[in-house]
């Protein structure tokens, strides 16, 4: 057979659309390095200061930027960098972790309730609903309650932590599942669905190969701007007390704490700030070129 | 062309329910697309279905591979009854029923490769276990379909609309059916194309004793491909006979009106033709007619019989009429003489 044509798949037709978004692909790479950043350096920093998150310093009490703390210290006298890297593990791994719950919860449920379709769909969507006009916090609240905490340690976390983030994903799937049952019931219609059943394929099949991989351009604009919403909500949380505690961080809490003494000690309130924004644009950023480069036609308009 | 038939549809009936609004919907009645169809396909045949549009012919092709359920009838495969098979069987007996789509673009899954799409009826029924063979199998049916073999990793939005119809025959043709139902494929077509693609499918049907149920919405799209011409009208066939039975000599008198639309390119003749033009709308498939469905429009019909008993086909001159007074009324469009 003479030499084969590699064909341009429409995920690489999207592929090369992102790359020309200069601003989405900058934003990719900052995310990478601060990923990377709160990733390894706690590590890095044990190495060369000998610092832990939790490690006090009463003695030396708030301290301004300096070489040995670039981020200063806190009250405490706690290395506000380690603190920073910290809280952006728990940060990413809360939108992670919320956001894959999420995409498997939301596209499944959509999908089986779009593809069924009839009174199936009708009480999958009712059920929806019920969720939805449920106020979240409320139900976080009680899904905290009925979780046992327990000590698992997951990536140097409390698992409860993780648990909970997970229940926050199980809220905020309700959206993504909406927007899948949506175009799957249009997808459904299509002929190349009627001519995958002529065919004789498998109903599972033809639901999972040819009617999920074309939602998924809409999935993931949304999951994208998912996690920005996620780590908010997260904020929000350990700002009412209900999520991260001492000695554990997230953005939200040195936010918080930042805010409460932001006129004598700025640097408590900048730092973490100014990590915690610049991951909130660039993921933003993102979710723009993203939906530009899978959805072009939206563009237009 | 043997005698034997591969396909035998008995009273086929494809009602779609009108329900009410509302979560506990009642039906309150019924699109009746396709009402009391009868029709035969020999081994090796190609039946042309012409109608109106809206006369339920994609229905009908529909019915025939049992994608939208059946209200009514039987349809015969082989000796199988399709309304019979229920879940694994009825897919299993797919892989002997094909269709090819009207729309070329609509037709193929726009994330897959071509070879993948042309594959997918062997992965289907575990025909080619060996995924790089499939590949193989799909490029051989490419270079048979009149394309690039070398283009098997491409995508479908990367052809033209006569290249991916090519797709969907090759497509149709992967799991070696017996019998496939043509729905439209060359009335999306650009005019030059559609007589590559006529061509290409009457190779096909010949070298592979393949059957045909060739739908169109005009006669000179299926004259050269059909050895018999079905002519429908709401939910019925009116006529069934060769292209040139039903062309120079039809019986039933829509089947007449349809005819004498054709203009001659004999001027003698064309002077002496009259034309039947139809009065008023087809009716709605909700409330068809009673007796003859083509009464109310029907030039020659009489008071009493065709407005209480509806006509069964029956053998006049050779082919099938519905029609109760097919012998008596003769040729109404005066082009014989």
């Amino acid at each position: 057979m003479s030499e084969v044509v590699q064909g341009t798949s429409l995920w690489q037709d999207a592929w090369r659309r992102w790359r020309r978004h200069k601003v989405s692909v900058g934003s990719a790479v900052v995310l990478t390095i601060i990923v990377l950043f709160c990733a390894f350096g706690p590590q890095l920093v044990s190495l060369i200061w000998g610092w832990t998150y939790e490690q006090q310093n009463i003695a030396l009490g708030p301290s301004a930027p300096s070489l040995s703390h670039p981020f200063g210290t806190d009250v405490l006298g706690r290395d506000l960098m380690v603190r920073t890297m910290h809280g952006g593990r728990v940060s990413l791994l809360v939108a992670f972790v919320a956001t894959s719950v999420s995409l498997v919860v939301g596209v499944t449920y959509g999908a089986i309730s779009g593809y069924v379709g009839g009174r199936v769909d009708s009480f999958m969507m009712r059920f929806v609903d019920v969720l939805m006009s449920t106020p979240y916090l409320l139900l976080v609240i009680v899904l905290m309650a009925v979780i046992p905490p327990n000590n698992v340690s997951f990536f140097g976390l409390d698992g409860s932590f993780v648990l909970m983030f997970g229940a926050l994903g199980l809220v905020s799937w309700l959206v993504l599942a909406r927007i899948v049952r949506g175009q799957v019931l249009s997808l459904k219609q299509k002929e190349f669905v009627e001519a995958a059943h002529a065919i004789g394929v498998k109903p599972r099949t033809i639901l999972f190969r040819h009617i999920v991989p074309n939602t998924l351009g809409p999935v993931i604009v949304y999951s994208s701007l998912t996690i920005p919403s996620v780590m908010l909500s997260e904020a929000f949380l350990s700002f009412l007390g209900l999520g991260i505690r001492e000695p554990q961080a997230s953005w939200g809490t040195l936010v918080n704490d930042g805010s409460n003494a932001m006129v004598v000690y700025p640097w408590l309130l900048v730092f973490p700030g100014l990590t915690m924004a610049l991951t909130l644009f660039c993921l933003n950023f993102l979710g723009d070129g993203l939906r530009d480069a899978l959805d072009p036609n939206a563009r237009k308009s | 062309m043997s005698d034997d038939v591969l396909l035998k549809v008995e009273g086929l009936k494809v009602h779609f329910p009108v329900l009410s609004k509302g979560f506990f919907a009642r039906q309150v009645g019924a699109v009746k697309a396709v009402d009391g169809l009868d029709l035969e396909v020999r081994r090796g045949e190609v039946v042309g279905l012409v109608g109106e549009s809206g006369c339920g012919k994609s229905t009908t092709g529909r019915a025939l591979l049992r994608l939208v359920p059946l209200t009514g009838g039987k349809v015969v495969f082989d000796g199988v009854d399709l309304g019979e098979l229920k879940g694994e069987e009825l897919r299993k007996m797919r892989r002997r029923v094909q269709i090819i789509f009207q729309d070329p673009y609509a037709s193929l899954n726009p994330r897959m490769t071509v070879g993948d799409i042309i594959a997918e009826p062997l992965a289907a029924h575990g025909l080619v276990k060996d995924a790089k063979e499939r590949q193989t199998r799909a490029q051989a049916l490419m270079e048979r379909c009149g394309l690039d073999p070398s283009f098997v990793r491409r995508y479908p939005h990367e052809f033209s609309g006569g290249q991916r119809q090519r797709i969907g025959i090759a497509r149709a043709l992967a799991s070696d059916p017996d019998f496939i139902v043509c729905d439209e494929p060359i009335s999306a077509l650009d005019v030059s194309i559609q007589a590559q693609i006529l061509n290409l499918l009457k190779e096909l049907a010949r070298e592979r004793n393949l059957s045909y149920v060739f739908i169109a919405h005009d006669l000179s799209a299926v004259r050269h491909i059909s050895d018999r011409i079905a002519v429908m009208y709401l939910g019925r066939i009116v006529e069934t006979g060769t292209f040139d039975q039903i062309c120079d000599d039809p019986k039933h008198p829509y089947t007449q009106a349809l005819v004498s639309a054709i203009p001659v390119p004999d001027p003698v003749i064309e002077r002496r033709r009259k034309r039947i033009v139809l009065q008023g709308d087809v009716p709605s498939p909700l409330n068809p007619p009673t007796g003859c469905t083509f009464h109310t429009r029907c030039p020659v019909a009489r008071e009493g019989k065709c407005q209480s008993e509806a006509p069964t086909l029956r053998t006049v001159n050779d082919r099938l009429v519905s029609c109760h007074f097919a012998e008596e009324i003769g040729d109404l469009t005066g082009r014989s003489e």
